[in-house]
């Protein structure tokens, strides 16, 4: 299955019946799917005037409690802050696929790695957060829409599925399994009709009072401490005894596997750390992990992002190198099996 | 069949190279191999270059972009020209001689010359030189089983487009011949 | 003693931040009433703009959602997928509607998304300190167009219903005004046909209410009126612009 086909039949498995959508290169693909998938399952396939009259769409689907979905692609995803701003203010659960493209601008159509800032620190203005998930395979970003939705409802707040160009073209075999249902609570907030049986739910992310406002997003930053110290995830490869530590997510970490397994065939002691939640972003793995580590590379398709929470987390314990392409270029395994041996050298 | 593959597929959009690089990651998915195919996907819809990597594989596979392969198959001059230098030494070449020219000049590298594009055109099998210049592939490469090759092609061609179905196995059968 | 007149049950008991003569108490009145008449409190799910009738959401009784700026028709887009058989209205102003809105206006409509919106256009931006708006009167002095809106500067006012109604999906396109006793009551039949018409599944519904803003127009509620009677009224003409409800098909 084609990775952006593979995102959106897993949102119909996780129940999401309402997509809103507008095209764009290279995450187009979800949108034909659910066009074609939607109206044979009684759900809702509409194509939006523009990504920001999408994400409202998603707002107000997701404030009469039901499952809600957008996808774009990086230009796309910035005409969306201001909805996602909202919805986290709002405290509704949403999900947003972002399959990342080059920047900044038009950029370009090619894979790229350089939203993270973006999804990671201000995904809109104010005080907020969203869920940011990073899968690394096509079936990956089919158990990890299903978990988005899901933590989306239990933690009442959007989540992000932050892919890039690469995962949403290729093909893998997948293979879509019956979950056990979670244990959600029930949507007693949504604006959905009282019937006169309830006082009226009121949707919204004004408050005048600035001490209002301020207790709310104390409130909501509880929610993230919790967050952040229940929901990390990450993956080790081959890192149990290793001296050098990569870190890297989605596309460019499948790079990194390679280029690890190769580095470890000519024995130098090196494993990978990959991110699979990049907010909450893993930082106990690695603050563990730097206790035994020589030296950290992070590789990213960008300048040089998730590498500022690789140094947070390593918190000056041990040196951390970065290297990357932008622009929509692939690192290659033979250029992170250069880097390796860089630092491996460096160390002896 | 427990072989690593790494391929390049390689011509003008239109032509079929990604379909085909599907058949054959459907064939290594139907006899049980990892595998991954990843597209170059650009603006043009027909005409401009159009190219994909399909690894498969005994081990979960890492990066899905082949930078190396060992094996190309070319179906126009820019894509031979842009790939040629990148092949892995010992590595497969298939060239689809009605359309490319030239000889190629490596001498550490297997090249096979298929006049695809008018053995289809003779033999009424018209847009299918992809799928002759394949037949040919599986005969010296041996990717998959024939049985994994032949429901690859049942599960590829779309049932709008059952009719093909027949002709489509026509032309591997032709390839496999040459 | 028998109640003559009364708070409709669809306005909550929540004294409103509006302004010493302003209109949108009248015409936060006109919906909810019609929300009682037709018993739809219940089902119903307003939405809220940005702008002065930003607070709207603690006033009306039903439930509420709050929009970003412009976006309540595509807000309420998706919640009349996902509640199709519920009600939803939007209730906007001129700059939330007609110049940040513009886009989800135009396709909501066009798309005859069935909901109903109140428009309420006062020629200005009130929530902000009254600014020019795309509905100022040409010569109309605001904060931002000082010595009067000059066209040839910041271009002419759109006529809303004039526009929309020229789009295939639109059921009701009805201009109104509240200035005196007659005009409110035409006012209250055509905002009960709005949401008829959604409830019998017919597609968009808009209608125009002109009313005025005494303190950004800079005089008192009474001249207000008598301003807007003769300033307003002849650039935005009242009457039905389009009414298709027998043959208009919505989207359910």
């Amino acid at each position: 299955m084609k990775g952006n086909e593979a995102l959106a039949e897993a949102a119909i498995q996780a129940g999401c019946r309402h997509f809103f959508g507008y095209p764009i290169t290279p995450q187009t693909e979800v949108a034909a799917y659910m066009a074609k998938r939607m109206p044979k399952i009684g759900g809702t396939y509409l194509q939006a005037e523009s990504e920001v009259a999408a994400i409202n769409m998603v707002l107000g689907a997701a404030s009469a409690g039901v499952r809600a979905l957008t996808s774009s692609s990086s230009p796309g995803i910035s005409l969306k802050t201001e909805g996602i701003s909202y919805i986290a203010g709002s405290d509704l659960p949403c999900v947003i696929i972002n399959v990342q493209r080059g920047g900044p601008g038009l950029g370009g159509i090619q894979p790229s790695q350089a939203d993270y800032w973006q999804a990671t620190r201000a995904p809109g203005h104010g005080d907020l957060h969203v869920l940011v998930f990073a899968p690394s395979t096509v079936q990956e970003m089919v158990d990890l829409v299903m978990d988005a939705f899901d933590m989306a409802d239990l933690y009442r707040m959007p989540a992000m599925i932050l892919a890039d160009g690469a995962l949403g073209q290729m093909m893998e075999p997948v293979e879509i399994k019956e979950r056990p249902k979670r244990d959600l609570p029930e949507k007693t907030w949504a604006a959905n009709g009282h019937e006169n049986k309830r006082p009226h739910n009121i949707v919204n992310s004004l408050y005048l009072t600035p001490g209002d406002l301020e207790a709310l997003v104390k409130e909501r930053f509880e929610r993230y401490d919790r967050i952040k110290s229940k929901e990390q995830r990450s993956e080790s490869y081959m890192a149990d005894d290793a001296e050098f530590i990569v870190v890297a997510y989605g596309a460019s970490s499948r790079v990194c596997k390679s280029a690890v397994k190769a580095a470890r065939a000519e024995g130098i002691k090196v494993g990978l750390i990959r991110p699979i939640t990049l907010w909450p972003f893993p930082t106990d793995a690695i603050q563990e992990a730097a206790k035994t580590t020589k030296h950290f590379l992070t590789v990213e398709m960008s300048m040089g992002q998730m590498v500022d929470d690789v140094r947070l987390a390593v918190n000056g314990a041990a040196p951390v190198s970065f290297f990357g392409h932008t622009g929509g270029i692939i690192p290659s395994p033979a250029e992170v099996l250069g880097e390796i041996k860089k630092l491996a050298g460096g160390a002896k | 069949m427990s072989k690593n593959f790494n391929m390049v597929l390689a011509g003008f959009g239109g032509q079929g190279i990604l379909f085909a690089g599907k058949v054959i990651a459907y064939a290594g998915l139907m006899d049980g191999q990892e595998v991954s195919w990843l597209p170059s996907y650009g603006p043009e819809m027909r005409g401009g270059t159009a190219n994909c990597s399909v690894c498969l594989s005994d081990e979960p596979i890492g990066s899905p972009q082949v930078l190396n392969p060992d094996v190309l198959i070319a179906m126009n001059l820019p894509s031979y020209e842009k790939f040629i230098k990148a092949v892995v030494p010992g590595g497969k070449v298939f060239i689809d001689s009605s359309l490319i020219s030239g000889k190629v000049e490596r001498e550490d590298v297997e090249a096979f010359y298929v006049p695809a594009t008018t053995l289809a055109e003779e033999n009424d099998l018209k847009g299918l030189a992809n799928i002759i210049l394949l037949g040919k592939v599986f005969k010296e490469v041996g990717f998959s089983s024939e049985e994994a090759l032949h429901k690859a092609i049942e599960k590829c061609v779309p049932a709008r487009k059952a009719h093909l179905k027949d002709a489509n196995l026509k032309a591997i059968q032709m390839g496999m011949s040459l | 003693m028998a109640i003559v007149f009364d708070r409709p049950h669809a306005l909550t008991d929540v004294p409103t931040h509006y302004c010493p003569g302003c209109t949108h108490g009248i015409i936060h009145r006109l919906v909810a009433e019609v929300m009682d008449e037709l018993g739809i409190e219940g089902q119903t799910i307003g939405v809220a703009p940005v702008g002065c009738s930003v607070l709207a959401y603690n006033y009306f009784g039903c439930d509420m959602v709050e929009a970003p700026h412009g976006r309540a028709p595509a807000v309420a887009t998706g919640l009349k997928r996902a509640l199709p058989d519920r009600v939803v209205f939007s209730y906007q102003g001129d700059g939330d509607l007609a110049a940040i809105g513009t886009a989800e206006t135009v396709h909501a409509a066009t798309r005859g998304e069935n909901i109903t919106v109140i428009f309420v256009n006062n020629a200005i931006y009130g929530m902000t300190g009254g600014q020019m708006a795309p509905t100022t009167l040409p010569g109309q002095v605001t904060q931002t167009t000082p010595y009067g809106r000059d066209v040839k500067v910041a271009g002419n006012p759109i006529r809303v219903c004039e526009m929309l109604s020229t789009l295939d999906g639109v059921a009701l396109a009805q201009r109104v005004s509240v200035d005196c006793v007659k005009n409110i009551q035409v006012a209250k039949k055509a905002i009960r046909k709005g949401f008829e018409n959604q409830i019998n599944k017919r597609g968009y519904s808009i209608i125009e209410v002109i009313s005025s803003c005494p303190t950004n127009w800079g005089l008192t509620p009474v001249e207000a009126l008598d301003w807007l009677r003769e300033n307003m009224l002849p650039y935005y003409p009242l009457g039905v612009y389009k009414d298709t409800s027998e043959e208009a098909k919505g989207n359910e």
